[in-house]
């Protein structure tokens, strides 16, 4: 995701630079991961996905909703590249226009777990006390539900209709993932803002009379975002997996949405006769969750100084 | 260390009715009527729906529902399903399947994952490194269902090595594909987690006084080392026990386990919501139970960690 780096990296330049020699820990990081050859494939990888989800007609001029039954099953060929599935669909046109349901579910769900994870994680290191106990204790409510098991039990209560809308279907499954995949984040924002606020220049801004907001917003934020980013842009790709298995249960993103999990779940009963059309779904869903698990490794690997 | 684990169950309590009462609110928010089908292929007469809704509670408001529940399972009483049958007798049925494939799961995830660690990390940047690493990144990124179709196909239908499907009597042996499906995205994680923490630990200074007081190299890894780094792994192995229970009604549903998972699938599809809730209870308080576990067991990997 660029904007999860963007983030870190606006977000440590502000911290307080050393003398003239020392370079800061984020352009320090910036060159190693320069140097990175994962870096630049995941990269490649995840942008590619991110046109295939904005543009897909930039790939493909075959509509995804054309059903050929005649021609169904048909293994990959000149005018079909990924051959068709069971009822009759162009394989390659499908795959690529599913991009956009994984990609949708992935980035938003990221987004909406920093947000809430990142908030409860600041209150309850921050403020500590009764509030620290009390956010845990929520915290821990939500940590003790299984995210899997939490959204199943979640689209079984408000299960999509065939003509409900593609927005509010696949909102319902951002939805429920970040209900249930906050908590981690949030126990990860609270033990580093607990390492930043003994530091020397958060109690000088105190003793200088700083609001607690502003030293949150200056001093405590910049310096503690960096694990949470690093691991929600790996939980972008866990969430695009479970979106994938809520869907091949049956219950996540519902035809007419076209998406990855959907396909395959489709795909399962013919595998004993036409395994290809399993193999691309999968394929595009397993390099997508790769992409994205390959640049939250690389990027912590670069913030890391002990790996070097 | 009793005082501590008293405290540490005390915390449990609110744990356990918060995440009790979002399912049960959920569970019985779920859409449908309970009796539809239960009287043949009429609707049932009003006389009976009158009877069921009182004896299931149906007409109390949600908060006494639940209070009236949680009284009961206090006295150790889980419910009876609108079918009349009672659920900890169908538990008491299931969960021995679920736990043997779980603790299988946990075996292959622990034994498997550690070795690959260690064999990557004592030879780290070498190939076995980077084969390790680049395998467990692949297995993380194909989703479980994938992976468990495909092997079934393979191993099951095709090559006729292992059974197919298991039968209601879930002998060892046919649980050992399910089981090794199930750990598999583990597996890679314990086995990146035990690399990078043996890697940091390799280069402790007591490492190199081990070594240098003349102990083989062998034992100051497997002694010192090893045994430093199984920290994080441990607290993983406990954290990812939930997510193993969500993975459990997927690879339950493939392979036909007569199991906890697919009891609870089964129980969401029929809107059965006093099964729901009472195997949802009781995967909770395992989770929280064996996570308590594991902060018992940092004591014995630690002994500078104690509890008292």
């Amino acid at each position: 995701m660029t904007e999860a780096s963007t983030i870190a990296v606006g977000a440590e330049t502000s911290a307080p630079a050393g003398h003239d020699e020392a370079r800061s820990l984020t352009s320090d990081a910036w060159r190693s991961l320069k140097k990175n050859p994962i870096f630049w494939v995941s990269m490649a990888l995840i942008v590619a996905f991110l046109l295939m989800a904005v543009w897909p007609s930039l790939f493909t001029n075959v509509d995804p909703a054309e059903a050929v039954l005649k021609q169904a099953r048909e293994r990959p060929s000149a005018n079909a590249w990924f051959g068709r599935d069971i009822q009759g669909y162009d394989i390659y046109s499908r795959t690529i226009y599913g991009a956009r349901a994984s990609i949708l579910v992935g980035v938003f769900a990221s987004i909406a777990t920093v947000l809430i994870g990142g908030a409860m994680g600041v209150i309850a290191g921050y403020y500590g006390g009764w509030l620290d106990a009390v956010v845990s204790r929520v915290t821990d409510i939500f940590f003790a539900i299984p995210l899997l098991l939490g959204g199943i039990l979640f689209m079984a209560t408000f299960p999509n209709d065939v003509d409900s809308p593609y927005l509010l279907v696949v909102g319902k499954v951002v939805l429920v993932l970040s209900i249930f995949g906050w908590p981690g984040l949030a126990r990860l924002m609270r033990s580093s803002v607990l390492q930043v606020k003994p530091n020397d220049y958060v109690q000088a801004a105190r003793a200088l009379g700083a609001t607690p907001w502003r030293i949150i917003r200056a001093h405590v934020l910049p310096n503690a975002l960096a694990p949470m980013i690093v691991v929600a842009t790996i939980n972008l790709g866990v969430f695009i997996s479970v979106e994938a298995t809520l869907s091949f249960l049956g219950i996540g993103l519902t035809p007419p949405a076209i998406s990855w999990g959907v396909a395959i779940s489709d795909a399962i009963v013919a595998l004993r006769t036409t395994p290809h059309i399993l193999l691309f779904p999968s394929l595009f869903l397993s390099l997508a969750v790769l992409a994205f698990i390959m640049l939250g490794d690389a990027v912590r690997d670069a913030f890391d100084p002990k790996s070097r | 260390m009793y005082k501590y684990i008293l405290r540490r169950l005390l915390q449990m309590i609110p744990v356990l009715l918060g995440s009790t009462f979002i399912i049960f609110a959920m569970v019985f928010a779920l859409p449908g009527d309970p009796t539809a089908g239960m009287c043949g292929e009429r609707p049932c007469a009003p006389a009976f729906v009158a009877k069921f809704k009182q004896e299931h509670n149906l007409n109390d408001p949600l908060p006494t529902r639940y209070a009236k529940y949680m009284g009961n399972l206090a006295q150790g009483d889980l419910g009876t399903t609108f079918r009349d049958i009672k659920v900890a007798d169908e538990l008491k049925q299931r969960y021995p399947t679920t736990a043997k494939l779980a603790g299988m799961a946990i075996i292959f995830e622990t034994l498997i994952g550690v070795i690959a660690g260690v064999m990557a990390g004592i030879r780290k940047g070498k190939f076995m490194d980077n084969l390790v690493l680049v395998s467990t990144l692949f297995v993380i990124a194909i989703p479980i269902f994938v992976i468990g179709a495909t092997l079934q196909y393979y191993l099951g239908v095709k090559w006729g090595l292992r059974p197919v499907t298991v039968s209601p009597q879930a002998t060892v042996n046919e649980l050992l594909l399910p089981a090794f499906v199930l750990g598999s995205t583990s597996v890679a994680y314990v086995a990146r987690l035990t690399r990078t923490n043996l890697v940091e630990n390799l280069r402790a200074d007591y490492l190199r006084t081990a070594i240098a007081k003349g102990l083989t190299r062998r034992r100051a890894i497997g002694l010192h080392a090893l045994r430093n780094s199984l920290i994080p792994v441990v607290t993983f192995i406990g954290a990812d026990f939930g997510g193993l229970l969500g993975g459990a009604i997927v690879t339950e549903r493939i392979f036909n386990i007569q199991g906890v998972g697919g009891y609870l699938f089964t129980g969401i599809h029929n809107r059965d919501g006093v099964s729901v809730v009472g195997t949802v209870t009781v995967l909770v308080l395992v989770f929280l139970l064996v996570n308590l576990l594991v902060d018992l067991l940092y004591g014995v990997l630690d002994p500078r960690i104690s509890h008292d």
